[in-house]
């Protein structure tokens, strides 16, 4: 029999209707593998009691015959950004110390609703602010995938950010799926650099309501996972209109899974010129080479489109990004929660306790936005930005008034080693150079896993969606998983304490 | 654009957010560097180009004014650092 942590949300969905065995088994299994995972670092705090419960309370559903959600006994990871009642949420910061949220995300309620057992809350970069899983207070996440030769050969290698603990998860068989959050790529990045899918839905789709905010005008939570089918399934439990976060959007979530046909006969397929860009990774280019022969094959028309302001997005993005960070994390004032560090005064204690409670990404962020904020410069810089937004969103629907979709690679190298792009911001920031567009537009975006590397890491391509359309986004996504067929997986044998230990 | 050690300890004052003496001159180094990067926006003509604050182009809903929530003081304040008789504290503001 297949071991439990080989299952996927679909598979474990059958073996549990058919009684093949339980839902307290699935999560014991979950959470044997998640202890002997601890080497990966991917959970700061593991909930094996609020998993065991939640399994029975399933099993019990079962038993009775009452109404089974559509995540019922799935187990999870959390990433810690999501509050959740009654367990410790930390955004992966010093300053969250001892934050036991009094209430629950809408997201993750959401899931629970539908039956999803949570194993634990997942690591990431403070306040989803990274592009390794480096800046996390609790310390970095290790990618389970390890390079075959080239420079990386044998060391420990980040998993990507933020949401890196729940790509580590997933792709280690420490939990079935994840839930992530994206505001510039932290979702679908991470998802590339551990061969797993990660899609970030259309901005409004999934309530940010109980996520600890990083940037308002970008954040948006979606599913970590396996499969393509398995985002279907946990999108459709996340998401829906939220009256408690007012850009939530109020229309119906549609059946992401039934979306997912098979038949992408005649759509048009967008591939973007400026998305070529000087000095890409051969390898890179092949494999996107590549995902555009696999969709013609399927019978995509295939499309040159022009995103002409693409290589401004960034820039773009590193001023509205922190510029709303650094009014949103304004609320830590060592007052109402988390770490207070005396002083003196008010502003003293102010001072102290945010100049101990953020780490140095976290303060480089906050320090860039009240400089764009400025009296002075906010025309400048802040204004500046928002103008090139609008110019990008506009690329975005002048593209999708002739194509169904879009597909580019999603990062521009495999995952690097750990320390490497330490030393300068501005080259971590470029990790996201292809899913920073999509963000500020607000569309939906995926990574599917494609191929691997030369050094045997894997890699992913982006489909980039009209806004609201996640069925097509799925549909495509799909047609590229099985023409991938991408069954590589991490060997876990070598790792000190790996899963299959 | 480059940004010395003072315009960053004034930032860093504005964010009320302390930084060590020693870390200012470092700081000032990579922030000049980000910004000097960001500097490639004002290449791009925006006159008359409407800025973004949000995708969503929907009208913020209302809703009626009415009390919807309350009487929750425990768990308001149970994650407080220091909360005393039912209040949050502060240090002493007033002389």
């Amino acid at each position: 029999m297949t071991k439990l942590t080989d299952l996927n949300i679909a598979t474990a969905r059958d073996g549990l209707a058919k009684g093949d065995f339980s839902a307290a088994e699935l999560a014991e299994a979950y959470i044997q593998a998640v202890e002997a995972g601890r080497d990966l670092n991917a959970y700061i705090t593991e909930t094996p009691e609020v998993a065991l419960e939640r399994a029975r309370e399933s099993d019990d559903r079962r038993a009775k015959g009452d109404h089974i959600g559509a995540m019922d006994g799935i187990p999870i990871a959390m990433k810690d950004l999501f509050c959740t009642e009654g367990v410790l949420t930390t955004a992966g910061s010093h300053i969250l110390d001892g934050f036991v949220p009094a209430y629950e995300s809408t997201v993750s309620a959401n899931l629970r609703s539908a039956g999803a057992v949570m194993l634990g809350k997942a690591n990431l970069d403070e306040f989803a602010m990274g592009s390794a899983n480096i800046t996390s207070y609790y310390g970095p996440v290790k990618n389970p995938w390890k390079a075959k030769g080239g420079p990386s050969d044998g060391k420990d290698l980040v998993p990507g950010g933020s949401s890196g603990g729940s790509a580590a998860a997933v792709a280690g068989g420490l939990a079935m799926a994840a839930t992530g959050t994206d505001t510039g790529g932290s979702i679908r990045q991470p998802a590339s650099f551990t061969g797993i899918v990660g899609l970030k839905p259309t901005y409004g789709r999934c309530s940010r309501w109980g996520v600890v905010a990083f940037a308002s005008s970008l954040d948006q939570a979606g599913p970590m996972t396996q499969t393509v089918q398995d985002a279907a399934i946990m999108l459709g439990a996340m998401a829906g209109h939220d009256p408690k976060d007012s850009t939530s959007a109020p229309i119906a979530v549609p059946d992401f899974e039934a979306a997912i046909t098979g038949d992408v006969k005649g759509l048009t397929i967008g591939i973007p010129k400026e998305y070529k860009m000087d000095g890409m990774d051969p390898q890179i280019q092949a494999l996107w080479d590549q995902g555009i022969e696999w969709l013609k094959a399927a019978g995509c028309n295939i499309k040159e489109v022009s995103l002409p302001h693409t290589k401004y997005a960034l820039a773009a993005y590193y001023i509205v990004a922190p510029a709303e960070a650094s009014a949103n994390l304004a609320r830590y004032d060592g007052v109402r929660y988390g770490l207070r560090v005396p002083g003196d005064s008010l502003d003293d204690m102010y001072m102290n306790t945010r100049g101990e409670g953020f780490g140095d990404e976290v303060q480089r962020r906050i320090l860039i936005g009240t400089y764009a904020l400025s009296s002075g410069y906010y025309d400048a810089y802040y204004i500046k930005a928002q103008k090139v937004r609008t110019l990008i969103a506009n690329d975005f629907k002048t593209a999708f008034q002739d194509v169904d979709a879009i597909l580019t690679p999603t990062a521009p190298s495999a995952a690097f080693a750990l320390g490497e792009n330490q030393d300068d911001p501005v080259a971590m920031y470029l990790n996201d150079v292809f899913t920073v567009p999509t963000s500020l537009a607000g569309l939906p975006g995926i990574s599917v896993p494609a191929g691997l590397s030369n050094d045997g890491l894997p890699l992913g391509l982006q489909v980039i969606g009209k806004a609201f359309d996640e069925g097509t986004l799925l549909n495509v996504a799909a047609t590229l998983e099985s023409a991938a067929a991408f069954s590589a997986k991490p060997d876990l044998s070598n790792s000190k304490g790996g899963a299959s230990s | 654009m480059s940004l010395d050690k003072d315009t960053v300890k004034n930032i860093a004052y504005l964010a009320r957010m302390r930084v060590s003496d020693d870390k200012l001159e470092p700081l000032a180094g990579e922030l000049s560097s980000i910004m000097d990067w960001i500097e490639q926006l004002q290449e791009l003509d925006t006159d008359g180009v409407e800025p973004m604050a949000s995708v969503s182009d929907v009208t913020l809903p209302q809703r009626k004014d009415a009390v919807t929530d309350g009487n929750c003081q425990a768990a308001v304040l149970k994650n407080a650092p220091d909360a005393v008789d039912g209040f949050f504290t502060v240090p002493k503001v007033v002389e």
